[in-house]
């Protein structure tokens, strides 16, 4: 993909902003009015957006426990399996990497706007955000904690906050099963209960982690989030630098970025990096409920879409883009309906209630 | 990987445990809990081989202005020893009431 001429290439500085600017040119306005553009545009706009943004509380900068414990309703979150219970990786001092005593996956149980949920938050920071066995395993316990819940009449939703790289190579066997398990997991919560996949920071989520966030209810990024199954360094060991740079900043958020995968209809709602934002959209997700029909169920659709993309030839970000919307559009007649709201106060000591 | 344990003195059962940081590159994680009697145990978890001293300098100049009864577990990722300080002592203000 190196003939996109259009992808400028800069200095650090540059590329961050020409990655902007390049989201400018061929994007659709999305729901996401970001500040940002609107001082790049100048004009009488540009004084109130920039302090606007410079207002604004980040989500990407907070730590992953930070961001799980912030979507929480106030006074509501407890961590379990927390950092002092060392539940740590087995793998990785025998390889002569020093573990984290949460393995990188913090799980937190509490309420969003009154209904039960459990929040997956990784650590990008660790290990790439790594799934090994034991955060694997605190993943896949919490999702499944969380179906119980379900299936006794408690309705509970789960939120995956994942920055990850995929399976952790120091335990990749194990890193594999993982995130089989996890897949399964999240298929068997999502008839339940929404589950939500948050895509926000620079790590973005790749490999089979890109799998685990596609079967999710509903998917959330942000315009910093990258969300593919091959890296760029994983395509450019493989195929070489003519078929992928990784090293062009501007061309990789154009492929694998937020703004891209939100116009393509990977993702349902593209916000912009801001807790109170964030905390709003996830808000809204659970309370609409379960989707009618899950994207990774709409299997004939999404075929059909990748039909007419023609591999034999490389796309640059401005025609994958006029792809995606033409692909969009003519599959737009397909209605998907209603969503099914679930119910907060149903629960056992409620349906005890309820009989005479 | 190099693990090793410091013991210093001490004079006060600690508040409350903490835990800071996280174990990405250049950082490292401190969980601090207190325990009774009046010795402070650091056990050292560290991706970088051969810095035993600097450690104990670095927790050395720490114990000179701290002087609470607790565990102290560092997983360290090549931290620099300004960096160690400066989350040393975020543990001990996160403990404190």
């Amino acid at each position: 993909m190196t003939n996109s001429a259009d992808v400028a290439k800069g200095g650090d500085g540059a590329e961050w902003v020409s990655t902007h600017k390049s989201h400018e040119s061929y994007s659709e306005p999305g729901p996401s009015s970001s500040a940002l553009a609107e001082v790049a545009k100048g004009g009488d706009g540009a004084k109130s957006a920039s302090r606007e943004y410079l207002q604004r509380r980040s989500f990407i900068e907070l730590s992953a426990r930070d961001r799980a414990h912030g979507l929480l309703d106030p006074g509501t979150a407890r961590e379990l399996a927390g950092p002092f219970d060392r539940i740590e990786s087995p793998w990785l001092s025998v390889q002569g990497v020093t573990p984290q005593a949460d393995d990188g996956c913090i799980v937190m149980r509490g309420t969003i706007k009154g209904y039960e949920t459990v929040v997956i938050a990784f650590s990008g920071a660790f290990q790439g955000g790594g799934i090994g066995e034991v955060s694997g395993a605190k993943l896949t316990a919490a999702l499944d904690l969380a179906c119980i819940d379900n299936e006794k009449g408690k309705p509970t939703s789960a939120v995956m906050l994942l920055e990850t790289g995929g399976v952790r190579l120091q335990e990749a066997n194990l890193g594999l099963a993982a995130v089989a398990e996890i897949i399964s997991s999240i298929i068997a919560l999502r008839r339940h209960a929404p589950v939500i996949s948050v895509i926000a920071g620079p790590v973005g989520c790749f490999g089979g982690m890109s799998l685990a966030a596609g079967v999710a209810s509903y998917i959330v990024m942000t315009p910093e989030g990258r969300l593919g199954l091959n890296g760029p360094e994983v395509i450019e060991e493989e195929s070489g630098v003519d078929e992928f740079d990784a090293s062009d900043r501007s061309l990789i958020w154009s492929i694998f970025g937020g703004q891209q995968r939100y116009d393509q209809g990977l993702v349902d709602v593209l916000v912009d990096d801001d807790t109170d934002q964030m905390i709003k959209t996830v808000r809204e997700l659970i309370a609409k409920g379960v989707p009618a029909v899950h994207r990774s169920e709409q299997v004939d659709l999404y075929r059909s879409r990748i039909a007419g993309l023609d591999p034999s030839r490389q796309w640059n970000p401005k025609e994958l883009h006029s792809w995606s919307a033409a692909s969009l559009l003519s599959s737009e007649t397909s209605a998907t309906g209603d969503a099914r709201p679930i119910d907060p106060n149903q629960g056992p000591a409620n349906e005890k209630e309820k009989k005479p | 990987m190099e693990q090793f344990e410091l013991n210093y003195p001490a004079k006060r059962k600690a508040p409350k445990r903490a835990h800071v940081g996280v174990v990405g590159s250049g950082d490292l994680e401190v969980l601090l809990e207190p325990i009774d009697g009046t010795t402070a145990t650091v056990r050292i978890r560290t991706s970088v081989d051969g810095f035993k001293e600097t450690w104990k300098a670095v927790l050395d100049q720490f114990f000179g202005q701290y002087d609470g009864a607790v565990r102290i577990e560092i997983n360290d990722a090549g931290a620099t020893p300004g960096a160690v300080y400066l989350r040393l002592q975020q543990a001990v203000e996160a403990s404190e009431p």
